[in-house]
Order: C-alpha cells, then sequence, then structure tokens
C-alpha cells in the first residue's frame, strides 16, 4: 500500500509509548528515525503485512492514551506508520470510542457515572456539587478534568466514578500482582490457606491499577519513581463530593477499593456454584486456586476429549447467560465442525450493560475460573487462542486477569503444552475503550481487528466466519464459567438445579433502593420476590428494570415471575444480563426513561439508519413528554412506538433491535405517562 | 455494446418470492432475485460495483420465520425461504427510515427520495420543526469536488471505493460515533491535505449528491443544473493506454462532469483524476 502520512510528528513520550508495545521501529519504512542502507534498496510492508498487524491498533492507541491522556496527531501519526494503517481509517477507529480524545486534554481524566444505578443513588447531586465545588463537567482544571460516563459497573456502590491518570506505567503490564490485604473476617468460612511471603513484591493497596502498577499512595518499593506522575487509576465508589474532589486533586490518596467480595453479600455460602470462590479463595493465588477445586474440570476435560466435553455442555443443557440464551454447546459443536481454521476463542467481557457487574465480580474475586474455563472451552472447539476482550472501564479486573495469566504460563496451564496433554493454548487480553456496542458478538471483532467497532450483518455466523474470518465461538464471561461446575460434576448434576430449560444457577445483579445491592446466585426458578428479600427491597417499590437497559420493566405485583429464560419470557420480559435495578418512589420514571434513551442514543454505533436517528428521535419525544401525562402526551408516544417498531425490526444489530424495550415497558407495564 | 465476462455456470435454487416460485442462480441476493422478477425496491447504500454495507435499511423485506426483516441487497436468497417484499412489516419499516433520513438530511438531490417517500406516505415533518439534523456547511477546499455532508445518508460507499473496495487511496474514512458520526479525512483536514488524489471515484458512487463534482455544484448554486437537458456520450479517454470509457455529460455545449459506465469490465465505473477532470482543454475558451 501505498500511503500517504501526516507531517506531524510524536514527542518523545509518544514514541516511547508505541515502541513500549511494539518494539522499537525495525526499519525506516516503519517510522524510524534513520534509514539503514537496507532501507534504500528495499521496501516492506505492503497490504498483507499491515493486514497482519492492523490488530494492534486499538493496543497502539490505548498505549499513547495511557501515557499521555490522550493521542495528538503525531502520536497517531507514527501508530500509522508502525502499523501501515491509513491515517483517516485510524482516526476513524480513534474517535469511535469514549475512553480516546484526539483533542489536547488533561492527564487526570475523573469518569462520573450517570447510568441507571447511580442515578437511582444520586449521582445528580453529585455531578451539581463537583460542578460548584470543582469545575463544569469537560472544563480543564488543575490539569484534571471530569466528564459524565456511562454505567461503570459498580453499581453495588453507586454512585461510582473512576479516575484516570495518564503516565507511565512503572513497571511492566504484566508484573505479578502483590499481595492482596488480609479478607475480612467472615466467622463461618475455612481460614484462608496461608500464602508464601513475597519479601520483593511492594505492598498492595487494592485499587485497582491498571497492568497491575502498585504504590498508589506509599511510593514504589526499590525503584526511582519516573518524571512526573505515574499512570494510575482509582475506583470512587460510593462517590461523594468530597471523596470526589479528593481524588481529583490527589489521586494518590483515594482509599482502597474494598475486595470483590463485598460485591457479593453471600460470599462464603456454602450453597454457591459461580460464586464459590469469591471472598474464600485468594485471586492472587494459583495455589488457593487448586487448593479450592481448581483445574479438576480442565483434568476431567482431557479425559473426555473435545467431543465429550461438547457432549456434556450440551446435555448440561447451558444457554448463553449474555442475553441472547443461546446454546452453548451447539455454539461449540458448529464451531468445532468448521472445516477452516484456525479457529478462535473470545471470551465477551465488555459487560457494559447499565446495571450490570457480575463478570467483575467474576473476574476480579476468581479470575483462575475464567482462565481454566476458557482453556476447557478452547479445547473443546480446536482453538489455541482465546481472546479476552475486557471493557476498558475495569481495571482492577485487567490487573487480576493479567496476573492469572502470567501465572498460569510460568505453571504450564497456558501455553504450547498444557498439563503435558500436547494441547497448546493461550489467551490474550484485550481492551476495551468505552464502547457499549462493542459487546456485540461481531463489533468485538472489528474492535480487536483494530476496526471501528461496529457490528457485522449476519449470516455468515461466527461460528463460520468470526474473528479474522475465521471460526469463531464468543461467549461471556458468566457463561464460560459454567462450564467448571458442569465438568467437575457431571451434566446430570449440573442440569438437576433450575428448570427443565433452565439449568444451573444464574448471577444477578441487584442494585437500585435495596438494602444489600450486589451480585446474587440463585438457582432458576426462584422467582423475583425471593431475590428482592435477599436483597432486602425498599419500602414502596415502584419498579423493577429487570434486563437491563435493553431489557423490560415490571410492576410490584408482578414479582412472581420466575427468574428463568422461559418464565420472563412468558410474562413479556427477559432476564437478559442479569440486570435487577430497583427503583422505589422516590425516583422519577421520565427522568430514568430520558437516561435510557441518551444511553442508546449516545452508544449506538451510527452505522445503521433506524438506530442512528431513531434513538435521536426517541430522546427528543421523550423529552418532549417528560413533564406530560394522558392525552398531552399521546402523539408523542404513537410516534416513539412507530419508529421503536421499525428500530426492532430494521436495525443490524441487538442494540437498535432492544433500544425501545425498557422504554416501551415502562409505558405499557407500568403506565408512566397515564 | 458491452462486454460481459462469462462466468462459471451456477446452480439454481429455488424460493418463495411473494408467494411465486422463483428460481435464481445460487449466490444472488434477494435484491437480485426481485430485479430480475420485475420488482422495485428502494435502495440507497447498495451499489452495482460495491459490496453493499446494508446501512441504510430502506431495502429491507420480511423473510418469514426470522425476528427481524432482512436487507434485500446483502441477504443471499436461501433454497426453500419464503420472502415478503411489500408486506406491512417491510413497507412500515421503510416509511419510517425514510422518514428518519429525510428528517436528519438534505434529501433534495437524492434519485428517487421524493418518489419513495410519496409512495411509502412518510411524512417526516412529524418529528417536529427542531428536530435534531446534520446541518453542516458544504466543504469547499479544492476546485475538484464539493464535500456537502448535509446530504450525507453514511452509506458508506464513498469510504469503500477510496478504501480497499477500489482506490485503496483510504483518504476518507467514518469518524466519530452515532448521529455525530461523519465521513471524515484524518483529523478532518482539507482534502488538499488529505492522501485523497481526487479520482473521483467517492462521486462516483455517492447516492444522494452529498459528493459532487464543483461544477455540478456551482451550477446547482446558480440555479442553470439542467440534467434532462444533458446528453451523454461515451467514448475513450485518450490520456493513457489502458482505453478506460468514459461518457461526457454535456449541458450548452460545455462539458459539465465525466462518469464511468459501471458494467465496463476495465473501470467499473472508476477512473483516475485525468479521466475524471481532465477536460478542460476540449472547451478552454479563455
Amino acid at each position: 500500500m501505498d500511503l500517504k502520512y501526516t507531517d506531524a510528528a510524536p514527542t518523545d513520550a509518544e514514541r516511547d509509548a508505541v515502541d513500549g508495545l511494539l518494539g522499537p521501529p525495525p526499519s525506516g519504512w516503519e517510522g524510524g528515525t534513520t534509514r539503514s542502507d537496507e532501507d534504500l534498496r528495499w521496501a516492506r510492508g505492503g497490504v498483507s503485512a499491515a493486514k497482519d498487524r492492523r490488530d494492534q491498533l486499538l493496543p497502539a492507541l490505548h498505549a499513547v492514551n495511557d501515557r499521555i491522556g490522550w493521542i495528538s496527531e503525531g502520536a497517531l501519526d507514527y501508530i500509522c506508520r508502525r502499523l501501515t494503517v491509513a491515517p483517516a481509517e485510524a482516526y476513524g477507529v480513534a474517535t469511535f470510542y469514549a475512553m480516546f480524545s484526539v483533542r489536547p486534554r488533561p492527564a487526570k481524566v475523573l469518569h462520573v457515572c450517570t447510568d441507571l444505578a447511580c442515578a437511582a443513588r444520586g449521582s445528580a447531586a453529585v455531578c451539581a456539587d463537583l460542578t460548584e465545588s470543582f469545575a463544569p463537567a469537560g472544563t480543564a482544571t488543575e490539569g484534571a478534568v471530569w466528564q459524565e460516563s456511562p454505567c461503570l459497573g459498580l453499581c453495588e456502590r453507586a454512585p461510582a466514578a473512576l479516575l484516570i491518570q495518564a503516565g507511565e506505567r512503572p513497571e511492566p503490564a504484566r508484573l505479578p500482582l502483590p499481595a492482596l490485604p488480609p479478607l475480612p473476617a467472615r466467622p463461618p468460612l475455612p481460614p484462608l490457606p496461608a500464602r508464601p511471603a513475597l519479601p520483593a513484591r511492594p505492598a498492595f493497596e487494592d485499587r485497582g491499577s491498571g497492568g497491575g502498577a502498585p504504590g498508589f499512595g506509599k511510593g514504589r518499593v526499590g525503584e526511582q519513581p519516573a518524571a512526573g506522575a505515574p499512570h494510575r487509576t482509582a475506583v470512587i465508589a460510593p462517590a461523594t463530593p468530597t471523596a470526589l474532589t479528593t481524588a481529583i486533586r490527589s489521586p494518590e490518596h483515594t482509599p482502597a477499593e474494598p475486595p470483590p467480595e463485598t460485591a457479593a453479600p453471600q460470599a462464603g455460602h456454602p450453597t454457591l456454584v459461580l460464586l464459590k470462590r469469591i471472598g474464600t479463595t485468594d485471586p492472587a493465588s494459583l495455589d488457593a486456586y487448586r487448593a479450592n477445586g481448581g483445574y479438576t474440570a480442565l483434568r476431567r476435560a482431557f479425559t473426555l476429549g473435545p467431543a465429550g466435553v461438547i457432549r456434556e455442555v450440551l446435555d448440561a443443557g447451558l444457554v448463553g447467560r449474555g442475553g441472547a440464551a443461546f446454546p452453548t454447546g451447539r455454539k461449540w459443536e458448529v464451531t468445532a465442525q468448521q472445516p477452516d481454521g484456525p479457529h478462535y476463542l473470545v471470551c465477551n467481557a465488555d459487560e457494559s450493560e447499565p446495571g450490570t457487574f457480575k463478570d467483575r465480580v467474576l473476574m476480579e474475586g476468581d479470575p483462575y475460573a475464567l482462565v481454566e474455563a476458557m482453556t476447557v472451552a478452547g479445547y473443546a472447539i480446536g482453538a489455541r487462542q482465546g481472546f479476552i476482550y475486557l471493557r476498558g472501564e475495569y481495571p482492577r479486573a485487567f490487573a487480576r486477569l493479567g496476573h492469572a495469566l502470567e501465572t498460569a504460563r510460568t505453571r504450564g496451564l497456558l501455553g504450547p503444552d498444557i498439563l503435558g496433554q500436547g494441547y497448546a493454548f493461550d489467551i490474550e487480553i484485550r481492551r476495551g475503550a468505552g464502547a457499549y456496542i462493542c459487546g456485540e458478538e461481531t463489533a468485538i471483532f472489528n474492535s480487536i481487528e483494530g476496526q471501528r467497532g461496529e457490528p457485522r450483518s449476519k449470516p455468515p455466523f461466527p461460528v463460520e466466519k468470526g474473528l479474522f474470518g475465521k471460526p469463531t465461538a464468543v461467549n461471556n464471561v458468566e457463561t464460560l464459567v459454567n462450564v467448571l461446575p458442569i465438568l467437575e460434576h457431571g451434566a446430570a448434576a449440573y442440569a438437576a438445579t433450575g428448570t427443565g430449560t433452565s439449568t444451573g444457577t444464574k448471577l444477578f445483579c441487584v442494585s437500585g433502593q435495596v438494602a444489600r445491592p450486589g451480585v446474587y446466585e440463585l438457582p432458576f426458578g426462584a422467582n423475583l420476590r425471593e431475590l428482592l428479600e435477599l436483597a432486602g427491597p425498599p419500602q414502596d417499590l415502584r419498579a423493577v428494570l429487570l434486563g437491563g437497559a435493553a431489557g423490560g420493566f415490571v410492576r410490584p405485583d408482578e414479582l412472581d415471575i420466575p427468574l428463568t429464560f422461559e418464565g420472563t419470557r412468558a410474562a413479556g420480559t427477559t432476564l437478559g444480563s442479569g440486570v435487577v435495578l430497583v427503583l422505589d418512589g422516590s425516583v422519577e420514571l421520565p427522568r430514568i426513561l430520558l437516561r435510557i434513551a441518551e444511553f442508546f442514543r449516545d452508544e449506538s454505533c451510527g452505522q445503521c439508519v433506524p438506530c442512528r436517528v431513531g434513538t435521536v428521535r426517541q430522546e427528543e419525544a421523550l423529552h418532549r413528554i417528560k413533564d406530560r401525562t394522558g392525552a398531552a402526551a399521546a402523539d408523542d408516544i404513537a410516534l416513539m412506538r412507530e419508529v421503536g417498531q421499525a428500530m426492532r425490526d430494521a436495525s443490524i444489530c441487538g442494540l437498535g433491535q432492544t433500544a425501545w424495550n425498557a422504554v416501551e415497558s415502562a409505558i405499557d407495564r407500568l403506565g408512566v405517562y397515564k | 455494446m458491452t462486454a460481459v465476462p462469462l462466468q462459471l455456470p451456477r446452480r439454481l435454487i429455488e424460493f418463495t418470492l411473494d408467494g411465486q416460485e422463483t428460481r435464481v442462480p445460487e449466490g444472488s441476493t434477494i435484491l437480485d432475485a426481485c430485479r430480475a422478477a420485475g420488482k422495485d425496491i428502494p435502495t440507497l447504500c447498495q451499489g452495482d460495483t460495491l459490496t453493499p454495507k446494508n446501512a441504510c435499511r430502506v431495502c429491507v423485506v420480511e423473510v418469514a420465520g426470522a425476528r427481524t426483516l432482512a436487507p434485500a441487497c446483502s441477504r443471499r436468497a436461501e433454497a426453500g425461504m419464503t420472502v415478503l417484499t411489500d408486506s406491512e412489516r417491510a413497507r412500515h419499516s421503510r416509511k419510517v427510515v425514510l422518514e428518519l433520513l429525510a428528517s436528519s438530511t438534505d434529501l433534495s438531490t437524492t434519485p428517487r427520495a421524493a418518489e419513495w417517500i410519496k409512495e411509502y406516505e412518510a411524512k417526516p415533518g412529524r418529528f417536529g420543526a427542531d428536530v435534531a439534523r446534520l446541518n453542516e456547511e458544504p466543504k469547499v477546499d479544492n476546485d475538484l469536488y464539493v464535500r456537502d455532508y448535509d446530504k450525507c445518508i453514511q452509506c458508506y460507499k464513498c469510504v469503500d471505493a477510496c478504501g480497499e473496495q477500489w482506490q485503496n487511496t483510504f483518504a476518507i474514512a467514518v469518524a466519530g460515533r452515532g448521529f455525530d458520526a461523519r465521513v471524515s479525512t484524518e483529523h478532518g483536514v482539507p482534502l488538499t491535505d488529505s492522501a485523497c488524489v481526487y479520482c473521483g471515484n467517492c462521486i462516483e458512487v455517492c447516492p444522494t449528491g452529498a459528493l459532487s463534482f464543483k461544477s455540478e455544484f456551482d451550477m446547482r448554486a446558480a440555479g442553470t443544473w439542467d440534467e434532462p437537458a444533458q446528453t451523454e456520450t461515451t467514448t475513450v479517454c485518450a490520456y493513457c493506454g489502458v482505453g478506460c470509457n468514459i461518457t461526457l455529460h454535456v449541458q450548452d455545449n460545455e462539458i459539465v462532469k465525466v462518469t464511468s459506465p459501471h458494467d465496463n469490465p476495465v473501470t467499473h465505473g472508476n477512473l483516475c483524476i485525468k479521466g475524471r477532470f481532465g477536460f478542460q482543454h476540449v472547451q478552454n475558451r479563455v
């Protein structure tokens, strides 16, 4: 390809950041500052080389954004030269993601969640106060800026905020995770197994810094600090105005994030299956994982063989937990049968549905479970390479998973010869950069491949042509983790839990006005009332949003809805991603609906007309009727219905097809505008 | 006469199109089948020389048993499929999509848009007067062509033609997201600073007139553009030895723009800067 680059030059820091990922440029053809004699005789690159490396575009954009805080023309141009990507295309990709900026901005960016769960718990007041005490949103002040953010997946501690400070990562991203602070005492649980002392590691304040970078506040041990502030992230939840102002002024003084098990109120309960290790097993210790049942599923998988694993998953009746409820075994079977190769496994960890945080808790609290489950899945479908597509807003999960992968590799549980069985498999984490649409199974492929995260039309389906155009199985985190109990106890034992068509247990993300928000695990068949009883429902329950922004509302008199795929379907709603957002009488529903509409308008990729324009028209209509009822709202409701029907019928992907669901259910079931 | 390259024989598959048993060669799209059967389905983002992006969704049809409607331009016909092209559901979606487009975009130079809006009884005005629109000023940054993104429906055809489907120049791409997505050069620089090589192949495929010859843009502004009065003459480009066909569009004895026949096996409608824009010497009247 004869690409034309711009004349903008990168700064040394920008060049460093990109070279840190890609290595130094091997030649003048790839952005090197000098050309060797050989370069003058030989042109490298070309279409095939470019295609091979395009998938490094998103990581390269991350590298610059992490270091500098935004992506300048010079940095983008250097990335383009390194990867043989056209600048216009790279610009199109960089501007697709909300976490990147192509305009100068301060190194410190505070993302304040204003999405459903946070809105229900007072994010508006937090933002107002921050505007008052610090600066209006988007205004750079004191080397920092804050902005409103879609759901950060911290709903159990709403309202929430995430601070990202760009800077040099003080240590390689694969630094082993330092030891955790002691777990809080839980009398009925057995004591944790002792962990070996690791004197060389710095003290770890559990703050979920991306890439395992330690040393918030305490400084780094045994190393001189680099010039400027290091890259760090901090989660502030619950976000009080004071905590936010402190965090934005001096991130190093942010208090430690509570351990993941605080998000699982049932932690330690003996009946838990998917959450059984949350809070009882040190997520940073492979030994602890193995001592608590880890890697028995993989051993069983090797004795069963790939077809046996698929048979077991089919018999167990496992269906996808990402919302579509497609039979997992069937997906694996079809992928495994594809003659084209290589096969890929993609773990969809882009949990961006407002109100959803279960995958975060699993990845932070039991990362090895996901690693093992992916190894089993990869084995079943004949993949040698798996990707975890992790949402960019989950720095602690990124650190924990990175550490888990690294230790698994060193112990022969990933790599060329897993457990001496001759099976080669490895996993790479790809970080998203703030785009809900990238949770759509085909948009993930485009995002990993370095394209804009726009969904592809189906057919062809991913099992035939997925990542890099090859057969790919995409499963979300919760689905994959279910594979472990299936193999540990057998399909029959697994299928004995739950109902006929919804087998096993299900994780629910309970947030909003409940006494004990968090992730709950219940066998399929329990009803909504039982779940709410566990979480402590409010006195004046107004409505429950089931299934997330793409789900539907149910009334307080509908709490007997069984929480199964068939039960919710029969009741005209959906389990979706397991969101249970509880709203009491204090919540203004029209505002919540507006926020849902805003969310879809913001998150539409813009590829197809019904979604790109339809979400805007619906939001406009909701604005018009926010203070109206009855006949005064009827025309606009009729208009939204017509647009909603076309979006459902004619949009390319699930985002547009489901964007109208929640609002429609609020109108029909709750009578919001009556 | 246009040469039609022979293709390998293809298997015929049978399916039901609006109640009629239909046979089409394997690999045909539903739209191919519709056109062969003489059915008129509106399309915007579909182009005869490009792989459709199926982004505009005006060609949706109902496939029995499917949860959602299918874009006729890119869904391949399958044996045994039952397709309804004019069902109430399909008509409803087309109507709403036309309304959404017309309420946000200037469709005044989109061929057939007005006709379809009438046919489907679309009422773009019902979203109110103060709806969000693109509201872009035309970008006039060179003497050859104008980008008027107020008329852009984001069909991706220009991006595909500039990029890997034809030109391999990659001067433009879609940037931003959602309603704010726009076709753009890197960092929004003028075309003169971009990688653009002025082949004009993007103009050739633009379905709405968002991309146009500067000559056409100026004449439209002056009110002198008169398409029915134009004659088209196809000849051979004299600049090099490839032998591309060029079609001269002439109004009042002046060449006002140049295109190339899409079914020409040499150009497929594409030209280079010389063939497309190098016509001043024919009519240099200093």
